[in-house]
């Protein structure tokens, strides 16, 4: 029963949005229509930059859609098996990707720059890795990405093929 | 060319020694650094008195691949050498992992704390350390029901926290009091320490340290400022410092009656 109700919902909506986008007028409806024609124009996010002098274990279009996938195999490799090689590390990610507030300081998640948010809140996808996880640099921790990423191919396609599994 | 004997090692540059047929760089670059780290280990080793460390295979890499799954993390607590008072390996450890007294004692974390034991009929009083015994077979893994308590192979008891769902059995479960519950939202946790809201969390024999080829912050710093009573090692590794003072000097384990054999051992308790 909650199902067919859900459909009819559905089914409802879809109407009045494609009779909105086709510029029928409902009574009433002419305001509420432009805004959604608005709503649906959300500016593509400004991605802040990396830290200057580094490179990615891969190129952005693979990171976007796999950085998800690499992080969940990255993370069990750590916690269970010791692994602890700084590619596809959450710290490395941390470390290269951190944004410097209005005060110098690094941003937490908090804010709505942090490099995670700004496509997080753009894709309506939540994290919840910053529940326990520091999501910026330690103040004066030097020690992480203090040079690029020398990726060995060989250890690349190793990796990816664990993501796969 | 072998550092493995930490006292006598005279660590000449890598140019000097003799090299057998044609280094490749890369065992040349390995063979830097492994000086290098020797170096260290040597410089700390020769503090009076102490020998901070004893390590298995003389694995000395700076970010490892996987652990060693023939080792067995332990450690070794001179009760008598532990002084009244002294808290260098609670302060250690606080600051070490990012947890501390936030004046709720009822709710805060301990990974690490100080016991003061007396005999009721001699009157006689000791004190000593307590953290996670890191038990061969942890009643903390029994009984939770994800997976998240584990054991790693080299005998460190984890908590996944990607797994924990806060259910706290695991508390109950281990004679030692060892575990805690993080009760408030954090910030700013540590990058190799996480800690979060609503999993529970305990000694990692500072698994992240051990990794590096480090020892646990709690021993360092009884080493350095403390009383000395802290010895870190493998005891599976017969030659190591820890296995063989295991073997001489009589131990006990912290009621060895329950049969969870755990990793940390006490002489003179």
């Amino acid at each position: 029963m909650k199902q067919r109700i859900r459909q009819v919902l559905a089914t409802a909506l879809l109407a009045v949005a494609l009779g909105a986008m086709a510029g029928i007028s409902w009574p009433g409806m002419a305001s509420a229509g432009e805004a959604s024609i608005q709503v649906a124009a959300v500016p593509a996010p400004a991605i802040p930059e990396a830290k200057p002098g580094t490179e990615c274990v891969r190129d952005p279009e693979f990171m976007r859609r796999n950085h998800m996938d690499m992080l969940k195999h990255k993370r069990d490799l750590t916690v269970h098996e010791g692994n602890r090689l700084p590619e596809f590390s959450l710290n490395e990610c941390i470390a290269c990707h951190a944004v410097k507030g209005d005060d110098g300081k690094n941003v937490t998640v908090a804010d709505s720059r942090h490099f995670c948010r700004s496509c997080h809140d753009y894709a309506a996808v939540k994290v919840d890795c910053f529940q326990c996880h520091a999501s910026r640099p330690e103040a004066g921790d030097t020690a992480l990405q203090s040079s690029p990423h020398g990726m060995n191919v060989l250890a690349l396609s190793e990796f990816l093929k664990g993501v796969q599994e | 060319m072998s550092c493995t004997d930490k006292e006598t090692c005279t660590c000449t540059p890598a140019g000097s020694l003799p090299v057998d047929g044609e280094a490749s760089p890369g065992i040349e670059a390995g063979r830097r650094a492994f000086i290098k780290a020797g170096g260290a280990f040597a410089t700390i080793a020769l503090t009076p008195t102490v020998t901070l460390m004893s390590f298995g295979g003389g694995k000395a890499n700076a970010a490892q691949e996987s652990l060693d799954p023939k080792a067995r993390w332990g450690l070794l607590i001179d009760v008598a050498k532990c002084g009244t008072g002294c808290s260098e390996c609670v302060s250690a450890c606080q600051k070490e992992n990012g947890w501390q007294d936030t004046g709720h004692p009822e709710t805060d974390a301990q990974w690490i704390r100080k016991v003061t034991v007396k005999n009721p009929k001699s009157g006689a009083v000791a004190e000593l350390p307590v953290m996670c015994q890191h038990c061969d077979e942890p009643p903390c893994a029994d009984v939770c029901p994800t997976g998240a308590s584990f054991k790693r192979a080299d005998g460190i008891v984890l908590v996944d926290k990607h797994l924990c769902i806060g259910c706290r059995y695991c508390m109950m479960a281990c004679p030692y009091k060892a575990r805690s519950f993080i009760h408030e939202t954090l910030i700013d946790q540590k990058p190799y320490a996480p800690r979060g809201k609503g999993t529970v969390e305990s000694c990692t024999m500072c698994v992240h340290r051990v990794d590096r080829g480090e020892i646990p912050a709690c021993v360092e710093s009884c080493n350095l400022t403390g009383g000395g009573a802290m010895m870190f090692g493998n005891l599976n590794d017969p030659q190591s410092e820890i296995a063989k003072r295991v073997a001489e000097l009589t131990s006990t384990q912290l009621r060895p009656d329950l049969g969870v054999d755990p990793g940390v051992h006490y002489t003179y308790l």
